[in-house]
């Protein structure tokens, strides 16, 4: 290299995000928005969170020694220690205004062209109508309104016109530059890691029915519609724009054997025992306590003989350290993911053994991104809390 | 270029920067440091993406065997050029630092000088 070589590899450039048939039309400072805010994602990850671990140990925790005679105990205590340096506010205060440019910019991308979108994804989904199941009467449940989900304004399900699928074009457009590429092109590394996984352990198995729960715009779920031509998936989900926008992407994509279908995973239609795979990506730390376990109680009922199930999610807390967990935590209160925390504390192996599945192998597993070669690799770069390219994993499998 | 990519309608404008709900978090003891944060990391994104809407520029000119980049990594101003830019620097600083200026202005008046708002209840009255 003729420049110096610099010692944070930079964030693929955005204008590297894989095309597909409702791709949004980007012009140049569309594009050089994204790039910046990108490797701002790197250089925060990379060069500034470890300053909070330095302001902790140097003055932090002395100065809630002084105020209080004692150590901080736990991550809350860590939270009371920290929230008056100035170094922790300076991060958050960036991190936050980082995640709303992050919105600004795929909004002011997508809304722009809205109505263009929304004819494009008809005319994309007039192709195969019948699988994309809008239902009216399914309604936003509260942890999806209560606040806007990660400081996306409007979250999934904020409809502007009719047919609306900017909500979906937003997300699409910006989790390149928020996962800087670990999620590959088409940001589809984590269903991509799961149809890789479920290949090795049953390697000549074919399932006939397969279900992603909250399953969002479907970007994880066309690569188990490759992996599986022969099944039948359904993607359910509970916002109609997002669906829409799946539906028709997944089309333009080639992957034509998924139904997307707007419902709650809490409360399926299905029959019982009719699906021989069941997962999730990142989907669970988006619900509530009760619907947590409502959703695997529904995954156990769906379950057939012989299937299994799996979910993804960022590391559980269990054996970090409390530093970790109180900077983990962050986007729990300063980035509108109400029910993160908790998740996080959950023991997954125990809830399910106390929901049913009984005889099952219970497994925890990780799951890591399967991405192009051009696109950069989990083990290469330092890890965002939860947007690094590799996930913990919980399921089941059940006896034939 | 198309009207829609080019004009943003104040509606789109305004959904573009729209809030999410749920009560906006300040983490300096005075939310005004949030504010002027937001303020300035926007700006640097907006500086980021004219420094590379520039490098476009730069790099389509050199394609097009218009320009070599070379020349202006390289580039002396002759006098009157460099006069010319060092007038502009000048003047582009004290614009900047007006606020700096006016606040020496003033103590350099002493603190003699009335605020209008007393002056407005002076003429109400007189």
């Amino acid at each position: 290299m003729s420049v110096k070589e610099a010692a944070v590899a930079c964030a693929p450039p955005w204008t590297d995000v894989g095309q597909h048939g409702l791709s949004a039309e980007a012009r140049h400072d569309d594009a050089a928005r994204f790039n910046f805010l990108a490797n701002l994602n790197k250089h925060m990850s990379a060069r500034v969170v470890g300053g909070n671990a330095i302001a902790y140990e140097s003055r932090a925790r002395e100065a809630y020694r002084r105020r209080t005679g004692h150590d901080p105990l736990d991550r809350r205590e860590i939270r009371d220690a920290m929230q008056g340096d100035p170094y922790y506010q300076m991060w958050s205060s960036l991190r936050r205004s980082a995640m709303e440019m992050r919105q600004q910019a795929g909004r002011s991308l997508v809304l722009r062209q809205a109505e263009k979108l929304s004819e494009r994804a008809q005319a994309l989904s007039a192709v195969s109508p019948g699988t994309l199941r809008l239902d009216p009467s399914v309604e936003i449940p509260r942890y999806q309104s209560a606040v806007d989900n990660h400081c996306m304004p409007g979250s999934y399900f904020a409809e502007y016109i009719e047919g609306d699928v900017s909500a979906a074009a937003n997300y699409d457009s910006g989790m390149f530059a928020t996962t800087t590429g670990l999620f590959g092109r088409y940001l589809d590394g984590a269903g991509a890691g799961v149809a890789r996984w479920l290949k090795a352990l049953r390697p000549d198995w074919q399932p006939r029915r397969i279900l992603d729960l909250g399953a969002g715009l479907g970007h994880n779920t066309v690569p188990l519609g490759r992996a599986y031509p022969e099944a039948e998936i359904f993607a359910v989900d509970v916002a109609a724009p997002m669906l829409r926008y799946g539906h028709a992407r997944a089309l333009s994509l080639g992957a034509s054997n998924i139904v997307f279908q707007q419902a709650n995973a809490e409360r399926l239609f299905f029959e019982n025992q009719s699906f021989d795979f069941i997962y999730s990506t990142m989907f669970l730390h988006e619900t509530s306590y009760s619907a947590l376990r409502n959703i695997l109680r529904e995954a156990d009922r769906l379950l057939a003989p012989g299937g299994l199930h799996i979910h993804l999610e960022q590391p559980p807390y269990h054996g970090m350290s409390e530093f970790e967990k109180f900077l983990r935590d962050w986007d729990c209160y300063n980035n509108n993911e109400p029910f993160w925390t908790t998740v996080h504390d959950t023991h997954m192996p125990t809830l399910l053994k106390e929901l049913g599945f009984q005889g099952d192998r219970v497994f925890e597993t990780e799951i890591h991104a399967l991405v192009e070669t051009a696109m950069p690799k989990v083990a290469e770069a330092v890890e965002d809390f939860g947007r690094g390219g590799m996930w913990y994993a919980f399921g089941s499998e059940r006896a034939a | 270029m198309r009207s829609d990519q080019n004009v943003l309608p104040d509606d789109i404008l305004s959904l573009s920067n729209a809030a999410s709900s749920g009560k906006r978090p300040h983490f300096f003891d005075n939310p005004d440091v949030d504010r002027l944060l937001a303020i300035v990391l926007a700006m640097a994104g907006e500086l980021a993406v004219t420094r590379e809407r520039l490098d476009t520029v730069e790099r389509l000119l050199e394609t097009r065997r218009v320009l070599e980049r070379e020349l202006i990594e390289n580039y002396r101003p002759d006098a009157t050029a460099a006069r010319e830019r060092g007038a502009w620097q000048l003047e582009y600083i004290a614009r900047l630092l007006r606020i700096l200026q006016q606040e020496a202005e003033q103590m350099q008046r002493g603190a003699t000088e009335p605020a209008a708002e007393d002056v407005s209840r002076e003429l109400a009255s007189k």
